[in-house]
């Protein structure tokens, strides 16, 4: 019965970390471009959710919603104000802009709200229920089914819709979709904006059922940057198999190893699968 | 205008004034400084061999530098060498470990690199603190005093001073040799455009490892120093992220893939750093941090090339104004 819970618990925080995921790999497929900064659009996602619990109240649905817009709103200004120039710089500007603005917006926080773990106050969705003998708390399981459900939503979003159909066209060849009436640089920034609302929903799910500090973000980008090698570069759905496996993964090392062994493990699998796999374990050759 | 001296001279003006700095300025806290300074240079100036001039941009060379910081250190603690023995056991393992990242990597687009990069140096990182033989969390020590010169522990900074400055001619010696060498066109042809470069017979993935194992070897030694001189490292001041972060903005604050890029950028940022520190106190380092973030995405925003390439821009024009004049 253990291990069932320990199997169970893995894939529930695996379902956030495939949410999280399929921002930056709806970003890569996009544009061939690596947010360094995600992971701290999840840990302000999750801060995010703490001001609006503590400052104007209201519930799990108040408080994940608007830890979406506020971080949908910062990825489109991040995109038009940096993103844009660097785009068709050299790699270097590329990969230095986001990974000089995840330090900025780290030490930011570790600035303003200090180093020391903290957590939501207790809400609706605390205490535990008892499904088939699994005992799990409520928070986890809401939070990883709504994380599924979410990001379900934008795999069906990119592939079912009239807007996703546009995105995937300035995916596929920027130019020819420039020819068809589409503007490539509103799609683009249409990505980042998605990319960063589905992280900053992650981060206040994650909220809900785990404590936190500002240098979660860290760990998150590298848990993102295995779902995204796992599920293959630029794949949604790859990224929500990747993303249930990933945790999996880090939940049974965690309870056979020893719980300082889970980020060695998946980090190693990182390096093996650049190894063997470099397209990714769904991905295409 | 033509510079009115030539440019050898210009760089032995710059030796001789890095030779007098700590006889002019004899001050601790100042000797402390140039050494900080000097080892800053040192990174950087490695950093920038596979990061500025074959343009593969690591943000995880920590890896390197806390390698060869614990190599020294650990044959110390287990066999009572000096740490100087560890210099050659350093390079070698940072070798290996830019041929395990740099194999597969190096057949994908730069980004690849990139992220291998930071993962495997948090994943060193995290290891290693758990890691008994190599003392876990609490991290080694050196010898707490001197048995003979070739231990490296000097009371005196002047010692540190100029051995750091001897190591610090030989990276930039090295790197100015291979700038004129067949190897520096084949760098700069790989980080300007790798398709252009492999159609004209240069062996793209083998450039860039060479010049990724050469970094690595150079970072390595900067580590040992570091070593040597602090005689103490622990696994967040040897592969912590922050010592990565260092060497990027280092060098691409002075001007990444330029001799004196790195000289410069290091000129700027220490004596900066120490200022925040000491103004702002222990809470400094924090402020610190949120100084370079910024820095970062400005020069990625606005100067990718570095102060160095925008002084070579602005520097015709003022001089055409001072001609006219």
């Amino acid at each position: 019965m253990v291990a069932v819970q320990v199997i169970v618990g893995g894939l529930l925080l695996g379902a956030i970390y495939a949410l999280f995921s399929s921002g930056l790999t709806l970003i890569w497929g996009m544009m061939n471009f690596i947010n360094f900064a995600h992971g701290e659009f999840v840990m302000l996602g999750m801060y995010v959710a703490l001001l609006v619990v503590v400052y104007i109240g209201g519930g799990p649905a108040i408080f994940g919603i608007a830890a979406a817009v506020a971080l949908a709103v910062l990825g489109i200004a991040i995109y038009f104000s940096l993103i844009r120039h660097v785009i068709r710089g050299p790699m270097l500007a590329q990969i230095l802009s986001t990974f000089g603005l995840a330090l900025l917006l780290r030490y930011t926080a570790f600035w303003i709200f200090s180093a020391n773990f903290v957590s939501l106050p207790a809400n609706a969705l605390s205490g535990t229920v008892s499904l088939a003998g699994v005992y799990l708390p409520v928070a986890q399981l809401v939070a990883g089914i709504v994380a599924i459900v979410l990001t379900i939503g934008l795999h069906l979003l990119l592939t079912r819709t009239a807007v996703g159909s546009k995105l995937l066209a300035v995916a596929e060849d920027r130019t020819a979709a420039m020819l068809m009436g589409i503007r490539p640089d509103r799609m683009q920034a249409l990505a980042w904006g998605l990319s960063a609302g589905a992280a900053g929903i992650a981060g206040a799910l994650m909220a809900i059922a785990y404590p936190w500090s500002p240098s979660v973000g860290e760990t998150f980008v590298l848990i993102a940057f295995v779902v995204v090698a796992l599920g293959g570069f630029g794949s949604v759905l790859g990224s929500l198999y990747a993303g249930l496996i990933t945790g999996l993964i880090q939940a049974v090392s965690a309870f056979w190893l020893g719980a300082i062994y889970k980020d060695i493990v998946v980090y190693g699998l990182f390096v093996a699968l650049l190894w063997l796999r470099p397209q990714g374990l769904m991905g295409k050759a | 205008m033509k510079s009115s001296f030539p440019p050898y001279l210009r760089i032995v003006l710059l030796a001789a004034a890095l030779l007098a700095f700590p006889l002019v300025f004899t001050g601790a806290f100042y000797r402390d400084i140039g050494v900080t300074f000097l080892l800053a240079a040192i990174s950087a100036s490695a950093w920038n061999i596979v990061g500025g001039y074959a343009g593969q941009v690591s943000v995880g060379h920590s890896m390197f530098f806390g390698v060869g910081a614990y190599a020294p250190l650990l044959l110390y603690t287990l066999f009572g060498w000096p740490p100087i023995a560890g210099i050659p056991l350093g390079i070698a393992i940072a070798i290996a470990l830019a041929i395990v990242i740099g194999m597969p990597t190096f057949r994908l687009t730069g980004h690849y690199f990139s992220m291998a990069t930071i993962a495997v140096a948090e994943l060193i990182r995290i290891f290693v603190g758990t890691w008994d033989f190599v003392g876990a969390a609490i991290g080694l020590q050196g010898p707490a005093r001197a048995r003979g010169w070739w231990d490296l522990t000097f009371r005196s900074e002047l010692p540190y001073y100029y051995i750091f400055l001897a190591v610090l001619g030989i990276v930039l010696a090295t790197t100015a040799f291979i700038e004129r060498r067949r190897f520096g066109f084949y760098l700069r042809a790989v980080k300007a455009s790798e398709r252009a470069a492999r159609s004209l017979g240069v062996s793209v993935r083998r450039t860039k490892l060479q010049a990724l194992a050469l970094s690595a070897a150079f970072t390595s030694v900067a580590g040992s120093l570091y070593a040597a001189k602090t005689g103490f490292i622990d696994p967040d001041s040897g592969f912590g992220i922050l010592v990565s972060v260092q060497m990027l903005i280092v060098a691409a604050l002075g001007g990444a893939g330029m001799l004196f890029g790195p000289l410069l950028g290091a000129a700027i940022l220490i004596p900066l750093q120490t200022a925040t520190n000491t103004w702002f106190g222990g809470g400094g380092s924090g402020l610190t941090y949120i100084l370079y973030g910024g820095i970062i995405v400005l020069i990625a925003r606005f100067e990718p090339g570095g102060l160095l390439e925008l002084w070579h821009r602005i520097r015709p024009r003022w001089s055409r104004r001072a001609h006219a004049a």
